[in-house]
């Protein structure tokens, strides 16, 4: 028992401490691209540092939603950690709180709160933002539905750990059309969720065109060190759920002992680092859409995510 | 062939008719000539893989001509002869006109594949898992294929929507009839080139008398 909680501890602590340095990469990456030379691969966690240090400006006409905000973002997809099979592939001590869907409800939860903290320093930027935030996050939601349905499907169950199984046993359910595509759609679901290229250009400081920025537009100091790193973190929680519980649970840790787990640390940074790898070519090779365009995105990514349920349907 | 083997051929023979859906899917979605013509390329080239697994999977060597043939004629004559006859119309950069939107035509293709399961449903009771696939993603594929010709307003997209329906056609057939005669692949492949020549002169010809190949603007008589 206190080994488990002990294995859930050390995944919040990865989780907490390596997406930094994922989006470091990931950032780098996409200069090194654009031939150009980029910042640091350890930007990330410097930008974190040196907005802790800095005092905070609080709008007199904010509320405490404000306040609340960075928190609620914050430890939003630390709870989901505790759910996902990050480094092991058997269930930890917290699993038993949720399935997939309390999952997204909790990253919900942290997105929620962003748009109307956003609202809530009456910044004409900021309201737009979230209304844009809203527009994706909505047509997003029947995809990420659809997605649950299939896995519920195919796996009978919507427990991660159940699922990841499902697709390698026996090792030819991988080519399974249900499994390719529902990895497909939640990958362009992964993209408008965390504002990359196609649905939003994350490198962009242009205020009119900001949809995922512009949500953290007003705060400083300690709140906006707290919103950057819950950023990289839901990008990271993200990422695990994509890897290791709708591709494969290869490289998770199976056994018991702490080595084991601990060896399991580089090899889903490996994991991590080739999905990265596919972010910055997708990046690096397509163009920003128009605002009225990602209906037609989102459009695509819910048509292969029902193409997977019919395909299983037809098999069954 | 081992159990297990089959299981991986099933597989995979499943895999490449969910890319196929996908394929026609995009056909709609597509928003450049260029854009449409690589999307029936690729699906001609999902349709050649699935006869070579079915060419497997049945021991007929006939399905594997099947392949070479739709590789020969579909990926590389079709691009290459519609790049000869309608160039400009081809490499034009601009954004096609539909009559319904792009998130629209996919919901409605979607209901179109739904419908196509239903009516196919009744014939598959004791088939192998391949005509499952292949059957009524086939028939999907010629039903979105319609639907694109008559939402697109364009001349080239239409036609290939049009080859498009062919593609469906074959492959739904190839996974019930394996041992279809040869000769009757060949004339559809060489039809179907025919057809692609007539219609590339034919859409130059129309788009050098009345300077655009948008079949909606079309219907209006000009005036010299």
């Amino acid at each position: 028992m206190a080994r488990m909680i002990l294995f859930n501890l050390v995944q919040v602590a990865v989780v907490m401490f390596l997406s930094p340095l994922v989006v470091g990469i990931l950032n780098r990456l996409k200069e090194r691209v654009g031939s150009k030379k980029g910042p640091s691969i350890f930007q990330t966690y410097r930008d974190i540092w040196k907005l802790f240090h800095k005092d905070q400006i609080l709008s007199s006409e904010s509320t405490w939603i404000f306040r609340a905000t960075p928190y609620v973002c914050f430890a939003a997809p630390i709870l989901v950690t505790m759910l996902i099979p990050v480094l092991t592939s058997y269930p930890l001590f917290f699993a038993f709180m949720g399935d997939m869907i309390g999952g997204g409800f909790v990253l919900a939860l942290g997105g929620f709160f962003a748009t109307i903290a956003a609202v809530d320093t009456a910044n004409p930027y900021g309201a737009m933002g979230a209304s844009r935030t809203r527009m994706v996050g909505f047509l997003a939601e029947p995809v990420f539905m659809v997605v649950f349905f299939t896995v519920c499907f195919v796996a009978n169950s919507t427990i991660p750990y159940i699922v990841q199984q499902k697709w390698v046993h026996p090792e030819s359910n991988f080519f399974n059309p249900a499994h390719i595509l529902v990895a497909v759609a939640f990958f362009m679901l992964i993209l408008a969720e965390t504002g990359k290229i196609p649905v939003d250009n994350p490198s962009g400081h242009f205020e009119l065109a900001m949809i995922d920025e512009s949500k953290s537009l007003e705060y400083s100091g300690s709140g906006a060190a707290l919103m950057k790193w819950a950023g990289s973190m839901k990008f990271f929680v993200l990422l695990c759920i994509f890897l290791n519980v709708l591709i494969a649970p290869w490289g998770l840790a199976s056994g018991t002992t702490l080595g084991d787990v601990l060896l399991a640390i580089p090899l889903i940074f490996i994991k991590i680092l080739i999905a990265v790898g596919l972010i910055v070519i997708v990046e690096s090779s397509l163009a920003k859409l128009r605002l009225f365009r990602i209906t037609a995105f989102l459009g695509l990514a819910f048509v292969v995510a029902v193409a997977a349920v019919l395909t299983r349907m037809m098999t069954t | 062939m081992t159990p297990d083997k089959i299981a991986w051929i099933n597989q995979l023979v499943l895999l490449t008719a969910g890319f196929f859906l996908l394929c026609s899917f995009g056909l709609i979605a597509a928003s450049q000539v260029m854009g449409c013509l690589r999307i029936y390329v690729m699906q001609s080239l999902l349709l050649a893989a699935s006869a070579v697994l079915l060419g497997i999977d049945y021991h007929s060597t006939d399905l594997w001509i099947v392949a070479a043939v739709a590789i020969i004629a579909k990926v590389l004559l079709i691009p290459f002869l519609l790049r000869r006859t309608a160039r400009q119309a081809m490499i034009a950069r601009r954004e096609l006109q539909q009559v319904i939107n792009v998130p629209m035509s996919l919901l409605i293709a979607l209901a179109l594949t739904v419908l196509a399961y239903y009516l196919v449903g009744p014939m598959l009771s004791e088939t192998t898992p391949a005509v499952h696939a292949n059957l009524p993603i086939g028939f999907a594929a010629v039903l979105i294929a319609i639907y694109t010709i008559t939402v697109r307003r364009e001349a080239l997209p239409q036609m290939l929507s049009l080859l498009a329906i062919e593609n469906g056609a074959f492959f739904a057939g190839i996974a019930i009839a394996p041992n279809f005669p040869l000769i009757g692949e060949l004339a559809g492949t060489f039809d179907v080139l025919m057809v692609v020549l007539t219609l590339g002169v034919l859409s130059t010809q129309i788009h050098r008398l009345s300077g655009s190949t948008e079949v909606g603007t079309l219907s209006e008589l000009m005036e010299d």
